[in-house]
């Protein structure tokens, strides 16, 4: 471009002119679907005292003041919901140090909302009418399909039964190095995203009932065949996930622990401690109603509406 | 050296693996909607010229290899070694036939080429993509094949052999791309 020889900065914005207005249109759906569902729009801070302990997650946070900015609207949805709020939804910023890929720019917009009353087969139900809703699904008709069921037919295993030296053994011929010494989640994990997500079905997929070590915050609760499993789903669109939900937990203690546990393990890591959200936790125990919720990645959704290869496709401005 | 976390990745980056110093080619980012994130990185090992496909958790580190690129001016073989002179200190490096490989069929005295350091050895050695060699063996050409496209071996200086057009005669120049071996042009003396 012209503008570009004089002092070649990249001042453009990195998505389409194209994309940008589907991106708006894609927003203005979502905040119709709910409007008409009667759940309520909630306009969330992005820079926050606390942040989530989760080990796995990277906050970034502000010098001087040391707030953070907040890896999702959770913490502060559910202060909302333990208030009274009803049905909520957060359509806005979220921000993830040290994420940066073809799907991932550490600021990104994150659809997130809770139905109180409702279990996770439910807000399944409910996400796939907003994908029905925005248009251009491939397969009308969501599949579900449970976590053990995928793994079985995909690599021949039962991640709840199977042995942890079964477990290292196919997540090392996956890595190509030796895993031993890894936990069973992390080797769930990687056998799920490197060698079970690209071998799903396409078209909207819900995998549900992860086993027990990979239940984040969700309730845990007794499959068909007597097996303890988390309540917890995943949203697949093409092979790409899409959206995380639960079957809430709602226990104080048990979130109390969950950040003791969260910060054992960030130590191990290396990372540094984060203080426990003594707002929440007061939030639980004045008591959440029973609920499901979930977080979608918009820019995830918009790439397959657009059809980009690259998140930096859909977003004005990339990081 | 310094150890680089899996953010740090870059293509080209060099890093110590199982030993052996290896090239960053690509690192995708792959994260679950919870849970453990990984980064699945491509490498080329740089002793064998082997690719590697490994996973890593998100946070594990290599060490980086002491491994930079120079351009040295080659000077001599000695039956064993080739050697090169670095041209700014004029510092000599030797390498062994596993360095050199197949380059040295492109070697002529005094060239410059880019010599790959490793810990201060050289571990491998690429010529410049184009250089030009004369013809020291070739059958005698046919008059009136200027305009055909018929080809011929012909031996140059270095000992490659490499396929000419017919009108080209022993002791002529000719310029020859080293990563294909092919015949360029016919080169002024």
């Amino acid at each position: 471009m012209s503008d570009n020889v004089n002092t070649g900065i990249q001042w453009r914005p990195t998505a389409s002119n194209d994309a940008l207005i589907k991106r708006a249109r894609l927003l203005a759906q979502v905040r119709e679907f709910f409007a008409l569902r009667r759940v309520l729009e909630v306009d969330l801070p992005v820079l926050g005292e606390h942040t989530v302990s989760d080990p796995h997650l990277d906050s970034l946070s502000t010098e001087g003041s040391q707030h953070y900015l907040q890896t999702s609207p959770e913490y502060y949805m559910k202060r909302l919901l333990a208030s009274g709020s009803g049905p909520i939804y957060s359509l806005g910023k979220a921000f993830r140090a040290n994420d940066r890929g073809r799907q991932h720019n550490p600021e990104f917009t994150l659809l997130e909302w809770y139905r109180p009353g409702w279990d996770e087969s439910q807000l399944m139900a409910e996400v796939a009418d907003l994908l029905l809703d925005v248009g251009r699904t491939p397969n009308a008709v969501a599949q579900r399909v449970t976590y053990r069921d995928i793994f079985l037919a995909t690599v021949n295993l039962d991640p709840h039964r199977a042995s942890l030296a079964q477990l290292v053994q196919l997540a090392s011929d996956i890595a190509q190095r030796n895993m031993r010494g890894e936990s069973r989640a992390t080797c769930l994990d990687l056998i799920f995203s490197f060698e079970i997500e690209a071998r799903l079905p396409p078209g909207v997929v819900f995998v549900h009932d992860y086993p027990e070590c990979l239940c984040a915050l969700a309730q845990l609760g007794v499959d068909d065949q007597g097996e303890t499993v988390a309540r917890r789903f995943e949203v697949f669109l093409n092979r790409t996930e899409l959206a995380n939900g639960y079957f809430e937990l709602l226990d104080a203690s048990e979130q109390r622990q969950r950040f003791s546990e969260d910060n054992r393990q960030r130590k191990i890591m290396g990372k540094d401690n984060i203080e426990p959200d003594e707002k929440l936790l007061a939030a639980l125990d004045a008591g959440l109603p029973s609920c499901a919720g979930v977080a979608l990645g918009v820019d995830r959704l918009l790439m397959h509406l657009v059809g980009a290869q690259h998140i930096d496709e859909v977003i004005a401005f990339s990081s | 050296m310094a150890n680089y976390s899996t953010n740090e990745f870059r293509s080209g980056l060099k890093v110590m693996l199982d030993g052996d110093p290896c090239s960053i080619i690509e690192n995708e980012f792959v994260k679950p909607g919870k849970g453990q994130a990984f980064s699945r990185v491509r490498l080329k090992n740089l002793k064998t010229g082997r690719v590697w496909d490994r996973t890593f958790k998100s946070g594990e580190s290599l060490e980086g290899a002491d491994v930079s690129e120079q351009n040295m001016q080659y000077l001599y073989n000695d039956g064993e070694y080739w050697h090169f002179m670095e041209p700014e200190t004029f510092e000599q490096h030797q390498a062994d036939k596993t360095s050199v490989g197949d380059t040295a069929l492109w070697l002529r005295e005094q060239d410059t080429c880019i010599v790959t350091l490793y810990n201060g050895s050289p571990l491998a050695v690429a010529a410049a993509n184009h250089v030009d060699l004369e013809i020291t063996q070739t059958d005698p050409g046919l008059k009136g094949d200027t305009a055909q496209g018929g080809t011929k071996p012909a031996t140059l200086s270095t000992g490659a052999v490499i396929k000419v057009p017919l009108f080209l005669n022993e002791g002529e120049v000719v310029s020859v791309d080293t990563r294909t071996g092919e015949y360029l042009n016919r080169a002024k003396k």
